[in-house]
């Protein structure tokens, strides 16, 4: 008897031209978006060098040039940590009843990381998740790399219940998840970890231990 | 009669509780499969968790199952 078809998520028909996101694909665009940043930086940093080189009175110059070397990838991992900022709250009540029902849907380790950080923990098979109200990051085996997901639940929610609909989306279709999201930031974890908020750092830490 | 089953619809209240039912209750179940069907016209998709971490989505209302999830779609941000 063949194996059941594997479950794919309703949304992705919603963006056809999209190649459906694997393992590989992941690694493939880590790569891309790695050199995107080396080209972002080595020009800045070789304009520098060879400023300081022919005259060092243009060092004022070549710091600009080093400042946007450093500055332009600072933007990008910045836009990444965006991801998961907090939205407006909902009516306390609201928020209330929406933390219960996510609490109903976590464990007892993710709940309580959950409580203290607004982010919820989820292995999954590319890696472990940490999904927000409006976004997710997701650390990749070996917890050196992180990818910045942007993806957003229409109406007027609270916000447990947004990063419930996120979480059931992704336990019910990973690379569909993966697909229908939009990639903000793929990067060295280190770049984006500061630009998190602080009471956020403790749930990349704990993904990080866990990939 | 049995424990009661729920479905449960997240909206900006935090959740609603739209029907229950037992088995056994034929007047409850019905009830129940005609909100199911009414809240899956209104664009909402139902879920039903399946083990730790994994969920599925259904059209038809598990009877079996304990609780079932009404969310909306989501979309790139």
């Amino acid at each position: 008897m063949p194996a059941a078809a594997a479950p794919v998520l309703r949304e992705t028909a919603a963006v056809p031209w999209r190649p459906r996101v694997d393992a590989a694909r992941l690694r493939r665009r880590g790569r891309g978006w790695t050199l995107s940043t080396l080209a972002h930086t080595i020009p800045f940093l070789a304009t520098a060098v060879l400023l300081i080189a022919l005259e060092p009175l243009s060092f004022p110059v070549a710091a600009i040039a080093v400042v946007h070397a450093w500055g332009i990838p600072a933007l990008y991992a910045n836009r990444g940590a965006n991801v998961v900022r907090p939205r407006p709250r909902a009516a306390p009540a609201s928020e209330r009843a929406a933390l219960g029902l996510l609490g109903d849907l976590l464990g007892h380790e993710a709940r309580e990381l959950h409580a203290r950080t607004g982010l919820a923990l989820e292995r999954g098979r590319l890696g472990v998740w940490l999904v927000g109200e409006a976004g997710a990051l997701l650390v990749a085996p070996g917890g050196r790399r992180v990818d910045c997901w942007c993806v957003r639940v229409d109406g007027e929610l609270p916000s447990g219940d947004r990063t419930a609909h996120l979480l059931l989306a992704l336990r019910e279709d990973e690379e569909g998840f993966a697909t229908v999201a939009n990639l903000a930031f793929s990067g060295a974890l280190w770049r984006l970890r500061p630009r998190l908020a602080r009471a956020m750092r403790p749930a990349l830490d704990a993904a990080r231990a866990r990939a | 009669m049995g424990r009661m089953a729920r479905l449960i619809r997240m909206d900006r209240t935090g959740h609603t509780t739209v029907a229950e039912w037992a088995a056994g209750d034929a007047a409850a179940t019905d009830a129940a499969v005609a909100a199911f069907r009414e809240q899956l016209d209104l664009g909402y998709y139902a879920i039903v968790s399946t083990g730790e971490g994994h969920a599925e989505q259904v059209r038809e209302l598990p009877l079996d199952a304990d609780v079932v999830i009404l969310r909306l779609p989501i979309a790139g941000g």
